[in-house]
């Protein structure tokens, strides 16, 4: 087999299924899209009498044509590899189904949202407005505001507690901490808010809303990420390049801050990168701690902030007289909210091809 | 990982005695921070506790429903669960079948994008899935639903009568079954490429098809995976928020009726819901609520992680 698997790639996918070669009767390559075409005239020909819909046509078609391959491979080729032939449909099928979401998610929102993608959306905000016009620019700068909040408290707490897992750590305190960022990974959101709102509300007394509150419950969020990436970033840095540097008589922490960090960053800023898409639309922990406003409110530690993405849900659901106005908004909210994840997700991925350590790998 | 340590650090700030300061402040920044870790995980149940508190002990009349803290959760236990659970039987195999198209089928070139692709049912927000489900899914699925309602009316999941909105606890179902598609299918995705090459080599060689190959070396050696994976999935659907509160037609009740109107809210939905015009001892309700959510998850993530540890042992990997 050494032969066929030179790529370091699955040979399973690029391997052809073992054919035997005693076995002449056998399935031309395209009998089965040929299959799936036949299955979509069939269904197309029956379209006025079954009454379908494009989605049916294709449920249809798929289950159709399926079942025709099947039938086809089994009556020429055996049941094995009619088998096989069935699982193959199926798994693509699951892909094709898996992007229906996706696209229909990406195609509403920009068909619903582009209308309202304006000069106003930008730079004016909601008030006085009632019905027609008004913007989101308290709502972006607020969201700005809070996730570089955020990003301040969690990169310094996530990148030395990395370090201090990969560098310092030993035995139970370590295996303590490493668990516990499993378990802050899967603290629900919503939590996270409630312990921002519930630490606020003993001090400050009920009904607090403040912008430190947002990010600090956005923190408990983004931290276990920070740690999770930069510590699988850090192992992957060669013990020799560290050794190299105590041979040389330069303190552990110079090691650290000159040698290791540098020779990780691209890796580190793709995971912080990354870790700030992740929150940056976080929705709940932001509506229990921040509130929304009509107004821009610039200061995180005074009162109540407007985010894009509460904005976008009281727009929704709160669209007031004549709904149709809100709810361009709220689906333009939500447009330059996924720009903006998208965009965070592109600049990880470039900083991770461009800022890669230039070894001699 | 360094090799020039060979004693443990605690007690290396005392004992050590060629140690340069600067060395000695970094050191204990960084473990500073890991320790802050503990202190912010203890403080969220702490506090969590302490504003739950005047909702627990406080007389049954008083919290919202007026029959007590118990039967006000319960429903909202029942809903999160069956949510949850709705998700991660539609995701699992779906997910398990992406990872295996794009490990083992799909053309090697495109096969990375294709990942890309589905990743990015990950990094879309929360409340934009309300927004679709609410807007492109659910009117969708109102045919379907009384399609089921009509042929399939005897099963009580089905029992109807169906809803002309779609936002039914099926739909709040299948829009987390979405969400958390991703992380599942990554997951899987990931133990399966570390299927050793000689095992799939191995299958090939003695005649196997390409199907006969996943099911003999690649399903058990990434089983402890999938399954680590779809508990983490749960885990986020257990606590998914907004997506519920948006798609979610809600009227409380404990109910098996998947299509109908009238559902049992979710934890998560339910905070977000009714927290913002909340005050006094509603709010300490919905912080107990809250906790309730917090050691579900905790333990879904506990016992996720145990699994994945024994089965660890069993997979034939080593």
């Amino acid at each position: 087999m050494s032969q066929t698997s030179t790529a370091p790639a699955p040979t399973g996918s690029s391997a052809p299924t073992p054919r035997r070669g005693e076995r002449a009767r056998r399935v031309p390559n395209w009998a089965p899209w040929a299959a799936f075409a036949g299955a979509a005239v069939v269904v197309g020909a029956l379209w006025p009498l079954l009454d379908l819909n494009i989605a049916l046509f294709v449920l249809y078609t798929v289950v159709l044509g399926t079942l025709a391959v099947y039938l086809l491979t089994r009556s020429v080729e055996g049941s094995r590899q009619a088998i096989d032939r069935l699982v193959t449909c199926l798994v693509v099928s699951a892909f094709g189904l898996a992007m229906v979401p996706l696209v229909s998610l990406v195609w509403e929102v920009v068909s619903r949202g582009i209308g309202r993608l304006d000069g106003t959306f930008f730079n004016s905000s909601l008030v006085g407005i009632v019905g027609e016009g008004g913007g989101a620019y308290h709502a972006i700068m607020g969201t700005l505001i809070i996730t570089a909040l955020t990003t301040l408290i969690s990169v310094p707490i996530g990148l030395m507690t990395a370090v201090f897992l990969v560098e310092y750590a030993r035995g139970r305190l370590k295996r303590a901490i490493t668990f516990l960022v499993d378990v802050m990974t899967g603290i629900p959101s919503i939590v996270a808010g409630l312990f921002a709102y519930a630490l606020f509300a003993i001090f400050l007394g009920p009904g607090v809303r403040l912008g430190i509150m947002g990010a600090i419950a956005l923190s408990v969020l983004m931290i276990p990420v920070v740690v999770r990436s930069a510590e699988e970033v850090l192992k992957l840095v060669p013990n020799e390049l560290r050794e190299a540097s105590y041979a040389l008589g330069v303190p552990k922490w110079r090691t650290i801050v000159k040698v290791v960090i540098p020779t990780a960053i691209a890796g580190l800023g793709t995971g912080v990168t990354l870790a700030i898409a992740r929150v940056v639309g976080e929705t709940a922990p932001l509506l229990i701690t921040l509130g929304i406003t009509t107004a821009t409110n610039l200061n995180a530690f005074d009162g109540r902030m407007a985010t894009l993405p509460v904005y976008a849900y009281y727009q929704l659901t709160q669209p007031g007289v004549p709904p149709q106005f809100a709810t361009d908004r709220a689906w333009t909210a939500a447009l330059v909210l996924i720009i903006l994840v998208m965009g965070l997700n592109v600049v990880a991925r470039l900083i991770s091809r461009f800022f890669a350590p230039k070894s001699g790998r | 990982m360094s090799s020039t340590r060979t004693t443990p650090p605690s007690p290396a700030g005392t004992r050590r005695s060629v140690r340069r300061p600067g060395d000695r402040v970094f050191a204990g920044t960084a473990k500073g921070a890991g320790i802050l870790i503990l202190v912010i995980l203890a403080g969220v149940a702490a506090f969590l506790v302490v504003e739950a508190v005047p909702a627990l002990t406080a007389p049954a009349e008083d919290i919202p429903g007026e029959s007590g803290l118990a039967s006000y959760v319960a429903p909202l236990v029942f809903g999160t669960l069956l949510a949850a659970v709705i998700a991660l039987l539609v995701a699992t195999p779906l997910a398990v079948a992406i990872a295996l198209f794009i490990g083992y089928y799909a053309p090697r070139r495109m096969a990375q994008g294709l990942g890309y692709l589905v990743d990015l049912l990950a990094a879309i927000p929360s409340i934009v899935y309300g927004f679709w489900g609410i807007f492109w899914l659910a009117p969708k699925l109102v045919p379907f639903y009384e399609w089921l309602e009509r042929n399939l009316g005897f099963i009580p999941l089905f029992a109807g009568p169906a809803s002309t909105t779609g936002r039914t606890m099926l739909t709040a179902g299948l829009v987390l079954a979405v969400m958390i598609l991703p992380i599942v299918s990554a997951i899987s995705r990931e133990v399966f490429l570390q299927v050793p090459s000689l095992h799939r080599e191995a299958a090939l060689a003695l005649g196997a098809t390409r199907w006969e190959m996943i099911r003999m070396a690649v399903l058990p050696y990434g089983r402890s995976g999938v399954i680590g994976g779809a508990m983490l999935g749960l885990g986020r659907a257990l606590g998914e928020t907004m997506a519920v509160a948006i798609v979610l037609s809600v009227s409380g009740g404990i109910t098996f009726n998947l299509i109908s109107s009238g559902n049992p809210s979710t934890i998560a939905a339910n905070i977000a819901l009714e927290f913002p015009e909340s005050s006094g001892i509603d709010i300490n309700t919905l912080i107990a609520s809250g906790l309730a959510l917090f050691v579900i998850t905790l333990a879904v993530n506990m016992l996720a992680r145990a699994i994945v540890n024994r089965r660890a042992d069993f997979s034939g990997a080593n």
